[in-house]
C-alpha cells in the first residue's frame, strides 16, 4: 500500500506505476462532463488546479438545515472515458497531477500523463458508501449553476482508496489487461 | 372525563392510526421493498462474492477491490443508504391472481417510487430522452418499468430489479451467425458470443458481473427475457441440462480471461450466467446478454391479505 499526501506534486505522482494501490489524504476537486467541457471551451476554472487532483464524480449531497453545511452521502466514480475529448488539454493547461475515475481513459490522456506528470487513479465503481466515508469535509462549491452533481466540489479526504491504472510513464493497466485477455480469448473461442 | 374513558379514547385512536387504508399499506410495503433492494445485496449474490474473494491472491489489486466491495455492502446495509449512487432503471415484476386491477396497482407503484426517491433510496435518475429534463420523481414515459403476470396463486408477489447504467451500457445483442467470431447458429455459437461480450465489457460494467442470457426471440423479447434471467437465484439449477452445463462452462471460461474485479486483472470476472431460450423465426437467431454489475440489486416480496410484507423472496 502506498500513500499520496497533500500537497501533491508531479514528482510524487511520477513515482507511481500501474498496479500500485494508493491511499490519498488531502484535497480533491470533483469535475465531470459539464466542468470539463466548460474549461475546454476556454473558461478559466474558478479555482487554481495546479498540482491538484480532479475526481470524476457526481456526488449525492445534503445540506444540513441548521448549520448550512454540506455533507456528501454517496460519492462513487463515474465513467471517465466521456472526458477523453477534454482531459489532455485540461491536464496540460492547468497542471493537474491526478485524475480519479472509473473505467480508464484513452491514448490522448495517457500521453498527457507522461508529458506533464499526471496519473490516472481508478476508484472502485459502485463503492459509493465506502468512498463517501473517506470524505471528512466539504470545503467549497463552485460552478453550481451546472447542477449539484455537475458542480465542482472541494473535498477533504483521508485514506481515499484508489489503484493506479495509468501512470506517468506511458503504461496503462487497462491496455495490459485488455491485451492479455484477448490472447486468452483466442484460445477459448 | 374519567381516566378510564380517556385511556379508552387514546387506545381507540391508536388502533385507528395503526389500521391503514389498503392503498397506504401497499405503498408502505412497496417503499420497504425499494429500500431493501437499493441498500442490501441479496444473500445468494453475497455468498458468491464472498467465495470469489477467497480465490483472489492476497495483496493484489483484485483482492483490494473485492475488499472494498465487501466493505461497501456492509456499510450500505448499516447506514440504510444506496449501495451505489446510480440506483438504475427501476424494474418491477408483479405476479397477481385473476381479477386483479393492474392500473390501480400501477398508480401505487408510481407513488411508492416518488416517495422512495424523496427519502433518498433512489437517486433522481429519470431523464426525458428528447428534452434532457429530469423531473426528479423517477416517473416518466416507460419509467418505472412495470411487468404484470397473472399466476394461479392467491397472493400478490412483487419482484424488483435496479439495473445500473454502466452495466446496461456493456450489455449486448448478437445476431448469429457471426463470422468474425466464427459463431454459428448453435449452442457453441452462443458460448462464443457470450464470452466475447464479457471480454468486450472488460471492467467497464463494474465487474465482477452476472449475466442473464436469452437465445432466440425477436430483438425486443430477446433482450427482455435475458434481463428476466437476473431474477434467478445464483445457486439455482437450470432445468434444461444442456443450458445448465453451458452456464457453468461460461462462468469457468470467463474467469480464465484475467479481467478481474473492475478490470484490474484477477480471477473473478464473472459471478454467474443464467440462460433461457425463446422461439425465433427461421430467418433470425439473436443472442441477448444482460450484464449486471457486482451491485446486483434484486429483491422480492409476497404480500399478505392485509397487504403487509409476509415474506422476502431472496
Ligand atoms: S455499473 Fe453498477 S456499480 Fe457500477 S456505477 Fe453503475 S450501478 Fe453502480
Amino acid at each position: 500500500m502506498k500513500r499520496l499526501t497533500y500537497p501533491f506534486t508531479a514528482e510524487a505522482v511520477r513515482e507511481f506505476k500501474v498496479g500500485d494501490m494508493v491511499l490519498i489524504t488531502g484535497k480533491l476537486f470533483t469535475g465531470r462532463d459539464a466542468v470539463h467541457k466548460h474549461i475546454h471551451d476556454g473558461n478559466r476554472p474558478p479555482v487554481d488546479l495546479k498540482n491538484q487532483i480532479i475526481y470524476h464524480c457526481g456526488p449525492v449531497t445534503l445540506k444540513d438545515k441548521k448549520t448550512g453545511k454540506w455533507k456528501v452521502t454517496a460519492a462513487g466514480p463515474t465513467t471517465s472515458i466521456r472526458e477523453e475529448p477534454y482531459q489532455h488539454e485540461v491536464i496540460r493547461d492547468y497542471g493537474i497531477v491526478g485524475v480519479i475515475g472509473k473505467g480508464g481513459m484513452g491514448q490522448k490522456t495517457l500521453d498527457a500523463c507522461k508529458q506533464y506528470g499526471c496519473v490516472y487513479l481508478h476508484a472502485v465503481g459502485g463503492a459509493a458508501q465506502v468512498l463517501a466515508e473517506k470524505i471528512t469535509s466539504v470545503d467549497g462549491l463552485y460552478w453550481d449553476e451546472f447542477g449539484l452533481p455537475e458542480a465542482i466540489w472541494e473535498l477533504s479526504v483521508v485514506d481515499f482508496p484508489v489503484v493506479v491504472t495509468m501512470d506517468a510513464h506511458g503504461n496503462s493497466l487497462h491496455k495490459e489487461v485488455e491485451e492479455h485477455s484477448k490472447e486468452v480469448l483466442k484460445t477459448v473461442i | 372525563m374519567t381516566k378510564k374513558v380517556a385511556a379508552k379514547k387514546v387506545a381507540k385512536k391508536k388502533i385507528l392510526a395503526k389500521k391503514k387504508s389498503p392503498k397506504d399499506q401497499t405503498i408502505d410495503s412497496l417503499i420497504e421493498l425499494i429500500r431493501i433492494t437499493s441498500t442490501v445485496v441479496p444473500e445468494d449474490v453475497q455468498r458468491v462474492l464472498r467465495d470469489s474473494m477467497k480465490n483472489e491472491v492476497k495483496d493484489t489489486t483484485a483482492s483490494y477491490a473485492m475488499g472494498i466491495i465487501k466493505d461497501n455492502i456492509d456499510l450500505a446495509k448499516i447506514k440504510s443508504q444506496p449501495l451505489c449512487q446510480d440506483t438504475g432503471t427501476v424494474i418491477f415484476f408483479v405476479y397477481h391472481p385473476p381479477g386483479f386491477r393492474q392500473n390501480d396497482f400501477k398508480d401505487l407503484i408510481k407513488k411508492s417510487v416518488t416517495k422512495a426517491t424523496q427519502a433518498g433510496y433512489l437517486r433522481q435518475n429519470s431523464v426525458n430522452s428528447l428534452t434532457g429534463e429530469n423531473a426528479g420523481t423517477n416517473l416518466g414515459e416507460g419509467h418505472p418499468s412495470i411487468h404484470f403476470y397473472e399466476h394461479k396463486g392467491k397472493e400478490i408477489e412483487v419482484k424488483l430489479v435496479l439495473k445500473g447504467g454502466g452495466c446496461e451500457n456493456v450489455s449486448a445483442q448478437y445476431s448469429l451467425p457471426d463470422t468474425t467470431l466464427g459463431a454459428g447458429r448453435d449452442l457453441e455459437g452462443v458460448r462464443k458470443v457470450v464470452i466475447d461480450s464479457v471480454h468486450k465489457a472488460q471492467g467497464k460494467g463494474c465487474g465482477p458481473g452476472a449475466l442473464g442470457v436469452c437465445v432466440g426471440g425477436d430483438r425486443a423479447d430477446s433482450a427482455y427475457y435475458a434481463k428476466k434471467q437476473l431474477l434467478r437465484k445464483l445457486d439455482d439449477k437450470n432445468p434444461h441440462s444442456e443450458l445448465n452445463k453451458l452456464e457453468k462452462e461460461i462462468v469457468e471460461t470467463c474467469n480464465k480471461l484475467g479481467i478481474g474485479p473492475m478490470g484490474f486483472g484477477g480471477k473473478t470476472t464473472l459471478l454467474s450466467c443464467k440462460i433461457t431460450s425463446a422461439n425465433r423465426v427461421p430467418a433470425s437467431f439473436f443472442v441477448s446478454i444482460s450484464y449486471m454489475c457486482w451491485a446486483f440489486r434484486r429483491q422480492g416480496i409476497v404480500l399478505d391479505k392485509n397487504l403487509k410484507i409476509k415474506k422476502w423472496l431472496y
